[in-house]
């Protein structure tokens, strides 16, 4: 699902964010990328939903060779990607609804189809009594969990996650892991770039982890 | 293609709904638009009005020729022949010094006054008109000439030179109202660009997301296309309020004006076709406008 070689990302600003990353996440799997502050964790992921392109290297994702991608297909390249922020990032002058929905909108889904969809996803998180609220009057937690069902509403393969506990507590940060690993359950690739090193601990799954720019520990070849 | 357009009309109502929610702003734009297409549009129908008012004296030139008094009939319609084979000429008139007082009489609103004169003061007149081929400038010169060697003229004078300046100061004063059309379409543009610009800073956030979610350019353009296509159409609506209400004070005082020179003519307003190339033009700038803040601001704006 996820193909890095020998990746580099250099900043304008002559950073170096990433130095020579391998690693291959396949289909299916679930995966915590982990590392401090700065160790390049969120230029890795906006190297996967190409927010920003490699300096060097072969980035391959969902059978699409990042490097070769022409600017007006990236649209397209995203829909099949899931992402949830640690801002959530959600519309606040639209309601619970409409902020799920809005992947669909995006896409052209028919508006009985969206219904459906936008149902099924807000059930998936608990949600479902919420829809016609507007985000500003939900909890973190609850935020948290519409920014999920907006990510998988339109059923993408892939599932990105940018520290999605960060500023829960701990019984609600179990919640939504678990919530990802039913996710990955049925089909989905997921991979959490996280620092709550205890749900790391918790789930026994595969760990990448970061450091200056550098892949230092992989659970899976290390092991 | 039945989702297509549903899309489309959804948007269409969505930008609708957001203009009505800051009805305010909506409305200055709007305003500002209307009063820049006013002027050109207000312009444009006072140019059409004087060009209806003046089409009845024609653009060809006409020469009198006064003749001698005591010329006598005969020698006037002898006169009449003579000029009648000249070569550029198309109609000869006689009018004899009694149905030129009647004439005067009738227009001047002297009326009884006139009748205090003992002897008729006026003298008999040949109106000649030159044919189509010989209206230019040297021809009629020539004419003048040629006429002044007659004998028995008196006087021989190129009438109506003044109208055709008149058409030809209308002409250019049409070039001047479309230059001026010109710039202040390209005001309309520059507002609504602004307009739009702010529009998108405002929903930065949005625009973002929405990128990152998957939305095309063309997803994320649209409503600020709408939205700019509306204030402009909304925008030509006013400006054509505006024109229209302008006319309708000035019709009254108009009449007035036409009925002390026994003339029939009264203010024109805008006609359908006019209103609508006016509500077109007003939704094609605002469209064009929103495109190029939209096509230059959109593309700044990139996740991170």
């Amino acid at each position: 699902m996820i193909h890095f070689s020998n990746v580099f990302k250099r900043y304008e600003s002559g950073y170096d964010a990433l130095r020579g990353v391998n690693f291959h996440l396949e289909r299916e799997e679930m995966a915590f990328l982990t590392g401090h502050s700065g160790a390049g964790k969120s230029t890795l992921l906006k190297l996967i939903t190409l927010i920003e392109r490699p300096s060097r290297g072969h980035c391959v994702v969902n059978s699409k060779n990042l490097l070769k991608l022409p600017r007006w297909r990236i649209p397209y390249f995203r829909r099949d990607i899931g992402f949830v922020f640690q801002d959530h990032r959600l519309l606040f002058d639209r309601t619970v609804f409409d902020n799920v929905a809005l992947p669909l909108v995006v896409s052209g889904c028919s508006y009985k189809e969206t219904l459906r969809r936008v149902h099924a996803a807000l059930d998936k998180v608990g949600l479902l009594n919420k829809e016609k609220m507007y985000p500003i009057t939900l909890s973190g937690g609850e935020q948290q969990r519409v920014g999920i069902a907006r990510a998988v509403v339109n059923k993408p393969p892939l599932l990105l996650a940018d520290e999605p506990t960060g500023n829960l507590d701990e019984a609600l940060s179990d919640e939504l892991i678990d919530l990802f690993q039913d996710f990955n359950h049925h089909g989905v690739t997921v991979l959490i770039a996280t620092h709550d090193l205890r749900q790391v601990r918790r789930l026994d799954r595969r760990v990448l982890q970061l450091a200056q720019g550098q892949l230092i520990y992989d659970s899976i070849a290390d092991a | 293609m039945k989702n297509y357009l549903l899309r489309h009309l959804q948007v269409f109502f969505y930008t609708l709904g957001q203009l009505a929610h800051t009805p305010l702003s909506s409305f200055m734009t709007m305003a500002v638009i209307g009063i820049t297409l006013a002027l050109p549009a207000g312009l444009y129908v006072l140019i059409n009005n004087i060009q209806t008012a003046s089409a009845g004296w024609d653009g060809k030139a006409q020469i009198s020729v006064f003749l001698k008094p005591g010329t006598t009939q005969q020698q006037a319609q002898a006169l009449e022949t003579k000029i009648r084979r000249l070569r550029p000429v198309e109609s000869v008139q006689y009018i004899s010094p009694e149905a030129a007082m009647e004439e005067f009489k009738h227009l001047s609103g002297f009326g009884g006054a006139l009748d205090a004169l003992e002897h008729n003061p006026l003298p008999a007149v040949l109106v000649i008109r030159p044919s189509d081929g010989h209206s230019d400038p040297e021809s009629l010169q020539a004419l003048v000439a040629s006429l002044r060697g007659l004998g028995n003229a008196d006087l021989v004078q190129l009438d109506l030179e003044w109208v055709k300046r008149l058409h030809l100061l209308l002409r250019l004063a049409e070039r001047g109202v479309w230059l001026l059309a010109v710039l202040l379409g390209l005001a309309v543009l520059l507002t609504i660009g602004n307009t739009i610009r702010l529009a998108i800073l405002n929903r930065r956030d949005e625009i973002e997301i929405i990128k990152l979610i998957g939305g095309t350019n063309a997803f994320i353009r649209r409503p600020f296309l709408y939205s700019g296509l509306l204030q402009g159409l909304f925008g030509a609506g006013i400006a054509w309020v505006l024109v229209q209400t302008g006319l309708l004070l000035l019709a009254g005082p108009v009449r007035e004006l036409a009925t002390l020179y026994t003339s029939p003519f009264g203010v024109q307003g805008l006609d359908t076709s006019t209103s609508l190339a006016l509500l077109a033009s007003g939704a094609v700038l605002g469209w064009l406008g929103s495109r190029l803040a939209v096509g230059r601001h959109l593309r700044e704006i990139e996740p991170s």
